[in-house]
């Protein structure tokens, strides 16, 4: 009898072992992050490299403000991700509403072609949308970046689709009997039903619009008009000795993505179980 | 009574086309018309501000006899079959243990999804930082075991093995959904594969694996497909590197990581033959289109053999 009590003790403490070493090794980027912040340059540059700072320094902070226009940046990001994440929340649950709780023949066919659209790379589509954007006169603006978030993201739309095939049909033919078209409907019954499923899509929209680079690369050439992203990415491609100063700078752009995970991860958790699918 | 109804479906139909409207019209500006005129560009030939003229196959055969394309090719297969069995091991490894229930699980799962969140510049620029040779914290702590680690970034033989290792630390996505498949796992097989003294590596191959199988092989898929179109973290490491010895803002050392997806991105963006990047683009689409139509197919066809679901 003792031995399997030994041996389920054994099994227990390489466990135990096992997950400490990989929460180490996924934390750690962060940690590098964090740490190198407070160091002064020339510490993150001696021999032998010691893991916490021989002297905590705020002055990174500070000096990678002013060595880029950072709060420009920031104040760009900040507009864009605003009018992105309304946008997204304005179009979605409609678009939803049609695909779940209205009884027609196109529902289908536009759930597969949502579905299609995910898998079009993204290399397909930016030449002739840069070269239409740019005979419009719009590129350097942030047209390209946030037009399209009124129209409806694919994966959003999945989302709140599933969301509202939950709502019971019942809810909504009750109301049509008492003579409520599809506009009274969505309006007074299923979008104040759908809340939560719409905090879960404001939370991807803001990290997405946050986190974006490819479209503020490709439309955007004017420093003044960088996002954080591209502001961050063409630092270090200038001074990238400078590491001291770009990871506080990255530590200041990470921080309201990791607060709003840390806020809302329910939700985040919830988007990706239901849908099986990544943003 | 026939036409009544007629004409209420007929209002159905007009409501559900109203609501879903702004999608369809995203849908034909944002995705048909650049797809169309691509399509139509790739037979054509011109930059940022001259109109397309027509060149007929002249793009495709440029692209055939490119020795980059072929180079960028191989780069882009090697991540697709390298990284993504990994990250898929690494992936199924982590949701085993986040679905176990043990104290402090909820703040396991945080580390290992929090990194899938994190903006993809950021995250780079620190493992930019940590692939550093001499002051980084990977050859450190390699260092420290008495490893001498290699250049990295830096080094063409060990830039791929780099992505790969950077990508691992970016399977939260995959990690919760392998979770939701192993939670759907019923209870009552692992009970009784247990009173009939199977092992729990024996469960592992016998039960939990075929059980979720379906998933396993749907993540795969789009993990290849992904890595068909993965190109923006190479882009931030080699525009970062350029300066660097032995970088080169093309493909980084030897154009080692020189993707097939940044070839195209260089070509229409940095050397400006737009036509020949619309080309590109396209076979590129094909690959992506078919591997999607195997992907619905497989899954459907394991989910079958698995008895339905």
């Amino acid at each position: 009898m003792k031995r399997p009590v030994m041996m389920k003790k054994v099994k227990k403490a390489a466990f135990f072992i096992l997950v400490v070493l990989l929460v180490i090794v996924y934390v750690s980027p962060f940690m590098v992050m964090l740490l190198t912040a407070f160091k002064t340059n020339s510490d993150a540059f001696t021999i032998p490299v010691k893991l916490l700072p021989r002297r905590w320094v705020t002055e990174n902070f500070p000096a990678a403000f002013a060595a880029i226009p950072y709060f420009r940046y920031m104040g760009n990001t900040i507009f864009i991700t605003a009018l992105s994440v309304c946008g997204q929340l304005l179009v979605t649950p409609i678009v939803a509403y049609s695909l779940a709780k209205i009884q027609w023949k196109g529902a289908d066919i536009i759930s597969g072609l949502i579905m299609a659209t995910m898998m079009i790379p993204i290399t397909v589509t930016m030449v002739p949308l840069y070269k239409i954007y740019s005979q419009l006169g719009l590129t350097n603006t942030y047209v390209p970046l946030i037009l399209p978030t009124f129209f409806g993201k694919a994966f959003y739309i999945v989302i709140a689709r599933q969301f509202f095939k939950g709502v019971p049909d019942s809810l909504i033919e009750a109301a049509k009997i008492d003579g409520a078209n599809h506009f009274t409907c969505y309006g007074r019954i299923a979008l104040p039903l759908c809340k939560p499923v719409l905090t879960t899509i404001g939370i991807y929209a803001f990290l997405d619009a946050w986190s974006d680079y490819l479209y503020p690369m490709i439309f955007i050439t004017k420093p003044d008009k960088y996002t954080l992203s591209l502001g961050l990415q063409q630092y270090m491609s200038e001074f990238s000795v400078d590491w001291a100063r770009l990871m506080a700078a990255a530590l200041v752009f990470v921080l309201p993505v990791i607060v709003c995970f840390a806020v809302f991860q329910k939700n985040f958790v919830e988007g990706i179980a239901t849908s099986g699918l990544k943003a | 009574m026939r036409r009544r109804k007629t004409r209420r479906e007929q209002k159905e139909f007009l409501y559900g086309l109203l609501f879903a409207m702004p999608w369809i019209i995203g849908f034909l500006a944002f995705s048909v018309y650049p797809l169309c005129s691509s399509l139509y560009y790739s037979f054509t030939k011109f930059n940022a501000v001259t109109t397309p003229q027509w060149v007929g196959l002249d793009n495709f055969r440029d692209i055939f006899s490119d020795p980059l394309i072929w180079k960028s090719l191989r780069n882009t297969l090697f991540m697709a079959f390298v990284s993504t069995p990994v990250n898929l091991m690494v992936a199924l490894l982590l949701a085993c243990i986040v679905v176990k229930s043990f104290r402090g699980r909820g703040l396991v799962r945080t580390a290992f999804f929090l990194p899938s969140v994190i903006p993809m510049v950021a995250a780079t620029m620190v493992w930019i930082w940590m692939f550093d040779p001499t002051y980084g914290y990977i050859n450190n702590v390699l260092g420290f075991f008495g490893i001498s680690g290699p250049s990295w970034l830096l080094d063409s033989r060990y830039t791929k093995w780099a992505l790969v290792l950077m990508g691992t630390w970016n399977t939260g996505t995959t990690m919760l959904v392998c979770m939701a498949a192993l939670q759907s796992v019923p209870l009552s097989y692992y009970e009784s594969a247990e009173i009939d003294g199977a092992g729990a590596v024996k469960r592992f191959f016998y039960i939990t694996l075929p059980c979720v199988a379906h998933v396993i092989v749907y993540q795969a898929i789009l993990s290849i497909i992904n890595a068909f179109q993965y190109f923006q973290q190479v882009y931030i490491i080699v525009t970062a590197n350029a300066g660097v010895r032995g970088g080169s803002a093309a493909g980084g050392p030897e154009n080692s990581i020189l993707m097939y997806p940044l070839y195209i991105f260089h070509n229409a963006f940095t050397y400006l033959k737009m036509g020949k990047a619309s080309a590109m683009a396209w076979l590129l689409f094909i690959v992506v289109a078919v591997l999607t139509v195997i992907m619905t197919k497989v899954t459907k066809k394991v989910t079958e053999d698995a008895g339905g679901e």
